[in-house]
């Protein structure tokens, strides 16, 4: 009953986002507040309803409903809880349902925000929001219903894909569609924008937020993924270039080009016209992610969906709105009025080349990722683009825009001098110096990318806190004087500061990967294998039986250079339902490095093949991406948008704090 | 479609070793190092996105032996690869060639970048580097204004 009545409530909320979209449009052209504000009530009320149908389908996992054909195809009565609620998004239908919930999660917190969005603009946004929820609602109820029934109902599931049954997946998909959902916040707002024709630095800083909160959840989202890819997959690779990575990681260069331009927005009323470009541009490849995992054009681990109907279905979607607001903007951005000049040395001029190469950076994956698609459908003929194009074109473009990022964070606005610049920076350069040849020393001939890498990571920590350094201290002033200027510097500043120190902590996890070393052999029990300074003793193999798994679990001591530091697990599981084996790596962290341990076949003689990794700082790699996020978090809370703008009160209402 | 894809999960997931196993590595430690170089850019035909040399399948275990065999022959890098692009298409190659028919795919960043650079310094050039001086209507409209003030 339950399940039927998820079914109805997202039939209700098409209807509703029906209206949502044509009351307010209307009301915005006729000028009518009242109209206008249906907008409100109408996205409040969608967001209701899939909240519901969202909370019926969990209850049906939960409850193990086998009359529902998605919860028989994904779930088992004898699996753990945490992965019968995890297990609702972890298949397309599901998670397509949760790709609409974030997405009129956020549209209903739009309609909340009642004093700080012009009337106006705050209709023509959730108009538009209200079209994409037409679009995804028609197509989950069109193609991929959730609350099909099946009958006669089986008596039990077939379980949920082992690979995916694991922590990672119950938080990696929710972050990754916040930040691709949350994009749809700032394409909408373009949209109103260029609807209405108008767009000031007021539109940046209502936007600015939203685009900083996705960005936020999606460098979580990725680094999530990337951490779960490492240790599940058995590898240690953390990331292989696939095309399902590379359509979340599109998005990320895209939406961090736009977080850097709206800046310019809203501090000096500049490059408008390329921030709205941009804003559209980074949720069209939101869609074209979506579009890309869900319709199995490519097929990888992540492809749960193989159906042609569903591809056009989505393929449609993508073409409606990439092409709708291409047009519109072609027709409507000559109209829009351009702002503040400077110098091409400065801030400004900066954050233009920061975007030049962030969008070149997007261009060379998105025609990495797309071009043997092309290919293969024009040509016939059949090509790979992995990893090593990708690192061949990539990084030549990410390690110049590194190597600006500190200075481009120190110049003046307006206009800058560039010597200025870098002599403000002349400690930086030193010490970074100093740390890469410290490192060339040291390793004595191991490899040139570990210190030339962590020499750059180190630059751009050292780097970032320098602004704080040269705004709150120079020469003669009293450190107790220099400590409170620094802390009453706004988190904005603080933010990006942080968030620009773990870039540089990720570029130095990712270049002391350089450094890692493997092993690899066949062992017995008190048998060792040995990976640079480290060595792993095999103890026992023992089987071991969960609920709905079986596994060989290898009991492992490690050592540092003869020393014991303790002793992990790796195991060798097979999930009873699917008949699918995965490995389990062992891992142990030691500082900011990991040992990983994974474990090849038992063979009949007891013996394991076994690989030992040693992989030095490599936490760092997502410690770094968790700053970054942490950073834009930090960035937020900043007092200008707790507030908001200040805005002429109506005469004698009373302003209601918020 | 769905038979072919699912032929290929089972191909990827019925086989239970793992990328490189002991048995394989070739004594001679440069070798080796070479092997692992190639094989790292060598896809492993039947599995999604993955190097031979990350690959559990057998069909990546077949073909790191192959590699293996044609170094310990006496083939260069450049030989082997040539040896696998014949036999298997150009698919087998992670790193595209530099052909004809790719260079769109290659050229594109450098495209990108220098068209990116060019009109944004023509953007940025073009536009109005004072704002226009107020045409005599407008002047005495200002004038008039000012003096309301005084």
């Amino acid at each position: 009953m339950i399940v039927e009545a998820g079914h109805f409530a997202l039939a209700l909320a098409l209807g509703l986002s029906l209206i949502q979209l044509i009351v307010p449009l209307w009301g915005a052209r006729a000028n009518d507040p009242v109209l206008m504000s249906v907008g409100r009530a109408t996205g409040l009320a969608v967001f209701a309803c899939i909240a519901f149908a969202f909370m019926a389908l969990t209850a049906a996992y939960v409850n193990s409903d086998f009359s529902v054909v998605n919860v028989v195809e994904n779930s088992h009565s004898a699996k753990p809880l945490i992965y019968k609620i995890s297990g609702v998004w972890g298949n397309h239908e599901g998670s397509m349902l949760l790709w609409v919930l974030i997405l009129t999660l956020f549209g209903a917190v739009v309609a909340l925000a009642r004093n700080s969005v012009p009337l106006r603009l705050q209709a023509n946004t959730l108009a538009v929001q209200g079209a994409i929820t037409i679009a995804f609602l028609l197509f989950i109820l069109i193609t991929s219903n959730p609350f099909t029934r099946i009958i006669p109902a089986p008596a039990e599931g077939q379980d949920l894909n082992p690979l995916l049954q694991d922590p990672g997946l119950a938080i990696h998909p929710p972050l990754l569609y916040i930040g691709y959902v949350g994009f749809s916040i700032s394409f909408a707002f373009a949209i109103a924008a260029l609807i209405d024709g108008r767009i000031d630095a007021v539109w940046a800083r209502i936007v600015r937020p939203w685009t900083l909160g996705a960005w936020a959840f999606l460098t979580l989202g990725i680094a999530m993924g990337s951490y779960w890819a490492y240790y599940e997959l058995g590898w240690g690779g953390w990331w292989f270039w696939d095309p399902v990575e590379n359509a979340s990681l599109m998005p990320w260069l895209a939406g961090t080009a736009l977080l850097h331009s709206t800046v310019v927005m809203e501090k000096r009323d500049a490059l408008k016209v390329w921030t709205i470009l941009l804003a559209i541009l980074t949720f069209s490849l939101s869609l074209l992610g979506t579009f890309l995992v869900r319709s199995g054009v490519l097929t990888s681990v992540h492809s749960f969906a193989v159906d042609p109907e569903r591809g056009t279905f989505i393929l449609g979607i993508l073409i409606l709105f990439i092409g709708g607001s291409l047009a519109l903007f072609a027709w409507r951005a000559p109209m829009l009025k351009q702002g503040g000049l400077f110098a091409p040395v400065s801030r400004e001029g900066a954050l233009v080349v920061n975007n030049l190469f962030l969008a070149t950076a997007c261009a060379t994956v998105l025609i990495g990722t797309l071009y043997p698609l092309a290919l293969e459908v024009l040509t016939g003929d059949k090509i790979s683009v992995g990893a090593p194009f990708f690192n061949f074109t990539f990084l030549p473009l990410i390690v110049p825009l590194l190597m600006l990022l500190p200075l481009g964070q120190t110049i003046a606005w307006k206009r800058g001098n560039f010597l200025g610049t870098a002599q403000r920076l002349y400690a930086v350069f030193g010490i970074s110096l100093l740390v890469m040849m410290g490192l060339f020393a040291f390793e004595q001939g191991g490899p040139v990318a570990a210190p030339l890498g962590i020499g750059l990571g180190v630059y751009l920590v050292l780097g970032s806190f320098n602004e704080i350094v040269t705004r709150s201290w120079s020469k003669g002033t009293p450190l107790s004087v220099a400590r409170r200027k620094a802390a009453n510097l706004p988190r904005s500043t603080w933010g990006a500061v942080l968030a620009h120190a773990g870039v540089g902590l990720t570029v130095i996890g990712i270049a002391a990967t350089a450094w890692g070393v493997e092993g690899l052999a066949t062992v017995k029990v008190g048998e060792r294998i040995g990976a640079g300074a480290y060595e792993a003793r095999l103890e026992r193999v023992m089987p071991r039986t969960e609920a709905n798994y079986r596994e060989d679990v290898a009991v492992f001591t490690i050592f540092r250079q003869g020393r014991e530091l303790g002793s992990l697990e790796s195991m060798k599981r097979l999930y009873v339902t699917r008949g699918m084996p995965t490995t389990e790596a062992g891992i142990m962290t030691v500082g900011l490095g990991q040992v990983y341990v994974s474990l090849g076949e038992v063979q009949a003689d007891g013996s394991v093949g076994v690989r030992l990794y040693h992989k030095p700082l490599v936490l760092l790699i997502w410690i770094g991406a968790l700053v970054m996020a942490l950073g834009g978090g930090l960035s937020l809370t900043d007092r200008r948008l707790r507030i908001g703008a200040p805005a002429r009160a109506p005469a004698g209402a009373p302003v209601p704090a918020e | 479609m769905r038979f072919v894809l699912a032929l290929l999960a089972a191909l990827v997931f019925s086989a239970p070793a793992f990328a490189v196993q002991p048995d394989e590595v070739l004594k001679d430690q440069a070798l080796e190092k070479r092997a692992r170089d190639i094989s790292s850019g060598l896809r492993c035909l039947v599995c999604q996105n993955q190097s031979i040399d990350d690959s559990d399948a057998q069909l990546a275990k077949d073909l790191r032996l192959l590699v293996r065999e044609r170094l310990v022959a006496g083939d260069s890098d450049q030989q082997v690869r040539d040896f696998l692009v014949q036999r298997y298409g150009e698919f087998v190659l992670l790193k595209p060639t530099f052909s004809a028919h790719n260079m769109l795919l290659w050229l594109t960043p450098a495209l990108v970048l220098v068209l990116g650079g060019i009109g944004a310094y023509v953007a940025l050039r073009r536009r109005p580097q004072a704002p226009e001086a107020l045409n005599e209507e407008e002047r005495k409209a200002l004038e008039a204004l000012l003096d309301q003030d005084r």
